[in-house]
C-alpha cells in the first residue's frame, strides 16, 4: 500500500488554492453557453414583464414636475408617453427614456400644477403598461435656504432635544427613589424602548415597501437590524463584566437617537411631498409623546453622578438626530437611506433592551426578588401605557 | 402672535395638515407646515430644460404642452389615419343575372401590433391587418357579399348593422352564422338596406375585447339617388385599453392618438364638408364630436336625407352610435375638432381643420404630406354611389 492520499496533496504542491477556481470557472462556462445559446429554455420564456418604479416626485418650481424613476423590473422598459391627470403631456428626460434593468431616469414635465391640490402622474410603457404616482398636494418642493434650513431645525429641537432634555429632569427626583421605585422606572424603559422597537420596526417596513423590488426591503431590515444588534453585543461584550452605567446611557441614547433620527426623516420627507402639515397642536404631541425618552436615557446613572456635561452630551446624541432628520428628509430624501437608518435603529434599540433588561435583573436578584415581578411587570406595562396613549396625540 | 412656533404653524395649515394627513407614512404623522412661498427661479441648468419645453408646448394655446412626444410613422402600421379619411372600398364589382350590383370583399382576420400613439403598441385583432378595418361603400340595394377568413387564433365574425337575414347576423346564436373558427372562413351576402351610416364588427365573446381590440369598420350604404358632392371623411372614433384594466388610455380617430393635431386635416373655406362619423369606443358610455368655430347639421344614422339636427357644434354618440356630419366653414385658419369629453380630449381624441382658400390648398396638403390623389378621393366619394356599378 502506498500513502496515495498525501502524494496527492503534495502533486499540488502550494497551488492548491486553484481547486477553489475550478468551480468558478464552470460556472463562467455555464453562463456563457446559457447567454450564448439560450439553454433550451427559450420556449419556457413568458411574456414580456415591464415593472418601473417612480421613486420619488419633486416640484422644483411652479410649473414643473420632476419624476425619479427605477426600473425594478427583470427587462429593459421604454417610456415613451407621460400623462398628468389624464393628459398626455410633453417632458424632458434624462439621460433616455429606455432604462436598463434596475437603470434610472429623470423625467422633468412642464405642468402648471395647483398649488395645495392633488395631482395624479401616469408613465405608460412601449406595450401599454402603466404606473402611477401621486402628488398628495402639491406644493413647491423645499430648498435649503437659510430660512427653512432654521424651521426644519426648529421643529426638530421640539421633536427631538426639547421632550429628551425636559424627561432627563426627572434625574434629581429619580436619585431618591428606593430601589423598587427605581426597578419600576427602569422597567418603565424597558416598556418605552419596546414600543419604540416595535414602531421603528413599522417604520421601516413602510420605507421598505416603497423601495423598488430589488432592494428586497422587508427582509433587508430584519437582516440589517440583526447585523446591528450583533454588533452593538460583540462591542458590549469585548470589556469584561457588565456594561458601565454611563455607558448603557449612551447605548440608550443611541438607539433613541436612530429612532428620532427616522422620526425627523418622515417629517422632513412627509412636508417635502405635501403629505404633512405640521401644526403647535402636533408638535407638542410629540414632545409629549418623546418626553418619557429622557427618563429612558437617566435611569441607569441614578447611582453615578455624570456630570451636566455628560447630560448635555447625551441629550445632543438622543435629540440631535431630529434635526438632521428633518434636514435629510426634507431636502434629500431617500427612501434607501431611511430604511437603512430605521433598520440600525431597530438593532440598537434591541440591544439596550436587552442591557436594560439585565439591569433590572440584577437589581431586582439584590432584593431577593425574581425578574418578572408585579412592579417590574407595572413598570413596564405603564412604560408601554405612556407611550401608546401620548401617540394618539400624533397619530391619525 | 411673534412666538416662532405660531408664526411657522399658522391656524389654517393645521387643519389643512389633520386632513391631508391620511396617506402619511406612521412616522410622519406629524404635520409640517407648507407656508414657504413659491420658490424663487434659481436658473438651475434643470429648470431652463424644462422651460424650453414648456415654451414650445405652450405655443400650442390654452391645451398647453397636452401633447404626445413624437409621431407614428404609417410605414410601421402599414396605415395612414389620414389616408383612412378618404380610403373607400367598393369591393370587386360586377352584376347579377338580375342587373343587381354585386360587391365582394374578403377580409382575412389577423394579429397585429399596432402603434396607436407615439412608442406604444397594443396587441390588436384586426381586419386585413388595419384598425379600423376596410371602409365599405355602397348603393343602397346592391349585394354584398364578404368572405371572412379567420387567420388568427381565436374564432371571430362580422356582424353588420341593417337589415340582414337572421343567417348574416354574425353571432353565436344559433342560426345567426355562428363563429368563425381559426383557419375556417365563411361568407355573410345580404342586400345593402337601408342608406345610411353603418358599421360593423366582431360579434364574438367576450364582445368588449373583441371590439376594442380593433375588429370593426365602417358601412357606408349611399342613398340611391346619392347626396349633394362634398368632401367626405371616415372618422372613427376609437381608443384601446392598453393594460386591460377596463378603461382606456389612448383615445383617437381613425386609431393614432394626436395623429390630426400633429397633422392637421386641410379643407376649403365654404366647401361642403361631409363626415362619416362612428363610435366605437368601448368600456366609456359616450363619446362626442366637438367642432372649434363651425357649426353643423346631423344626420343620425344616416338614414335620413333631412338633417336631425341643424346647426349644432356638439353631438353625442352612445357605444355603436353613428351618423353624418355636414358642415361649411366659414373662416379660414385652424381649427380644434375634438370629443367634448375633456378626458378623452386630453388622452388623444384631438384634431385641427386646417380651412384654406383656394391659394393655400396646394400647401395645407403638402404640409401634411398629402398629394392630389388624397384630395380627388375626399371629393370622389359622393359622386361614386354608382361606382363599378353602371361602369361596370
Ligand atoms: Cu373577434
Amino acid at each position: 500500500m502506498t500513502r496515495e492520499p498525501e502524494s496527492k496533496e503534495n502533486r499540488w504542491g502550494g497551488f492548491g488554492w486553484v481547486l477553489a477556481l475550478i468551480p468558478l470557472l464552470l460556472l463562467g462556462l455555464v453562463l456563457a453557453y446559457l447567454v450564448a445559446t439560450g439553454g433550451g429554455l427559450r420556449e419556457l420564456a413568458g411574456p414580456p414583464l415591464e415593472r418601473v418604479k417612480i421613486e420619488r416626485i419633486t416640484l422644483p418650481a411652479p410649473g414643473v414636475i420632476r419624476l425619479e424613476v427605477v426600473n425594478d423590473g427583470p427587462q429593459e422598459v421604454t417610456i415613451p408617453q407621460v400623462l398628468v391627470d389624464d393628459a398626455y403631456w410633453a417632458y424632458t428626460v434624462t439621460p433616455s427614456n429606455t432604462l436598463p434593468r434596475l437603470g434610472r431616469a429623470t423625467f422633468t414635465i412642464p405642468y402648471p400644477w395647483v398649488a395645495e391640490e392633488t395631482h395624479r402622474v401616469v408613465l405608460i410603457t412601449s406595450l401599454g403598461a402603466t404606473f402611477e404616482g401621486e402628488i398628495a398636494a402639491a406644493v413647491v418642493s423645499p430648498r435649503p435656504d437659510a430660512s427653512l434650513f432654521g424651521r426644519f431645525a426648529l421643529v426638530g429641537l421640539y421633536v427631538g432635544i426639547v421632550p429628551v432634555l425636559l424627561g432627563m429632569l426627572w434625574y434629581p427626583w429619580m436619585r431618591r427613589l428606593s430601589r423598587p421605585a427605581m426597578n419600576f422606572i427602569l422597567s418603565l424603559t424597558v416598556g418605552l424602548l419596546v414600543f419604540l422597537a416595535v414602531g421603528t420596526y413599522l417604520d421601516a417596513n413602510e420605507f421598505a415597501a416603497q423601495l423598488p423590488a430589488f432592494w428586497q426591503g422587508v427582509p433587508a431590515v430584519i437582516f440589517v437590524a440583526l447585523i446591528a444588534l450583533g454588533a452593538l453585543l460583540a462591542l458590549g461584550a469585548r470589556q469584561r463584566g457588565e456594561v458601565g452605567a454611563l455607558e448603557l446611557s449612551y447605548r440608550i441614547a443611541l438607539g433613541i437617537g436612530l429612532h428620532n433620527l427616522g422620526e425627523g426623516l418622515a417629517i422632513g420627507a412627509a412636508f417635502a411631498l405635501g403629505e404633512a402639515a405640521l401644526g403647535t397642536f402636533l408638535v407638542l404631541g410629540f414632545t409629549l409623546h418623546n418626553i418619557t425618552e429622557g427618563v429612558g436615557i437617566a435611569a441607569p446613572v441614578v447611582r453615578k453622578s455624570p456630570g451636566l456635561g455628560h447630560f448635555a452630551l447625551l441629550c445632543l446624541v438622543a435629540g440631535g438626530p431630529a434635526i438632521l432628520g428633518v434636514w435629510i428628509g426634507g431636502f434629500a430624501f431617500s427612501p434607501v437611506l431611511a430604511t437603512v437608518f430605521l433598520a440600525v435603529g431597530i438593532g440598537a434599540i434591541l440591544q439596550v433592551v436587552w442591557e436594560v433588561g439585565r439591569l433590572v435583573a440584577r437589581d431586582s436578584a439584590a432584593l431577593g426578588q425574581p425578574l418578572v415581578n408585579w412592579v417590574n411587570l407595572a413598570g413596564l406595562t405603564a412604560g408601554i401605557a405612556v407611550m401608546y396613549l401620548t401617540a394618539f396625540l400624533v397619530k391619525f | 402672535m411673534n412666538h416662532p412656533l405660531l408664526k411657522l404653524f399658522s391656524r389654517r395649515e393645521l387643519v389643512r395638515g389633520l386632513g391631508a394627513l391620511a396617506g402619511a407614512t406612521g412616522a410622519a404623522a406629524l404635520g409640517l407646515a407648507q407656508n414657504n412661498a413659491p420658490a424663487e427661479h434659481s436658473g438651475g441648468s434643470g429648470h431652463a430644460a424644462a422651460a424650453t419645453v414648456a415654451a414650445k408646448g405652450m405655443s400650442a394655446a390654452d391645451h398647453g404642452s397636452n401633447v404626445v412626444m413624437g409621431v407614428v410613422d404609417p410605414e410601421t402600421n402599414g396605415f395612414d389615419p389620414m389616408q383612412m379619411l378618404v380610403d373607400w372600398d367598393y369591393g370587386k364589382v360586377s352584376k347579377l343575372p338580375g342587373g343587381q350590383t354585386l360587391r365582394e370583399y374578403e377580409f382575412v382576420a389577423s394579429e397585429k401590433e399596432i402603434e396607436i400613439a407615439p412608442g406604444i403598441f397594443f396587441p390588436a385583432w384586426t381586419y386585413n391587418g388595419r384598425v379600423p378595418g376596410p371602409s365599405i361603400r355602397c348603393t343602397e340595394g346592391d349585394r354584398l357579399r364578404v368572405k371572412l377568413v379567420n387567420g388568427s387564433s381565436h374564432p371571430h365574425t362580422i356582424h353588420f348593422h341593417g337589415f340582414h337575414p337572421a343567417n348574416m347576423d354574425g353571432t353565436p346564436l344559433p342560426g345567426n352564422g355562428g363563429l368563425v373558427q381559426p383557419g375556417d372562413s365563411y361568407t355573410y351576402e345580404f342586400d345593402a338596406v337601408p342608406f345610411g351610416c353603418h358599421k360593423y364588427h366582431c360579434h364574438a365573446a367576450s364582445l368588449k375585447r373583441h371590439i376594442h381590440k380593433g375588429m370593426y369598420g365602417a358601412f357606408v350604404v349611399d342613398p340611391k339617388g346619392g347626396r349633394p358632392p362634398a368632401r367626405e371623411f371616415m372618422m372613427v372614433m376609437n381608443a384601446f385599453d392598453t393594460n386591460f384594466d377596463g378603461g382606456n388610455e389612448v383615445y383617437a380617430v381613425n386609431t393614432v392618438g394626436f395623429e390630426f393635431a400633429h397633422r392637421p386635416v386641410p379643407i376649403r373655406r365654404g366647401e361642403l364638408v361631409r363626415i362619416y362619423l362612428m363610435n366605437l369606443v368601448e368600456f366609456d358610455l359616450l363619446n362626442s364630436f366637438h367642432t372649434h368655430g363651425i357649426m353643423f347639421d346631423y344626420y343620425d344614422h344616416g338614414t335620413t336625407l333631412e338633417p336631425t339636427l341643424r346647426t349644432v357644434d356638439t353631438v353625442a354618440q352612445m357605444q355603436g352610435q353613428r351618423g353624418i356630419v355636414e358642415f361649411r366653414a366659414p373662416y379660414t385658419g385652424p381649427f380644434m375638432f375634438h370629443a367634448h369629453v375633456s378626458e378623452f380630449a386630453e388622452l388623444g381624441w384631438m384634431g385641427h381643420f386646417n380651412v384654406v382658400e383656394e391659394a393655400g390648398w396646394a400647401e395645407a396638403l403638402s404640409r401634411v404630406g398629402l398629394t392630389a390623389e388624397w384630395d380627388k378621393r375626399g371629393l370622389d366619394g359622393a359622386t361614386v354611389a354608382w361606382k363599378g356599378g353602371e361602369t361596370a
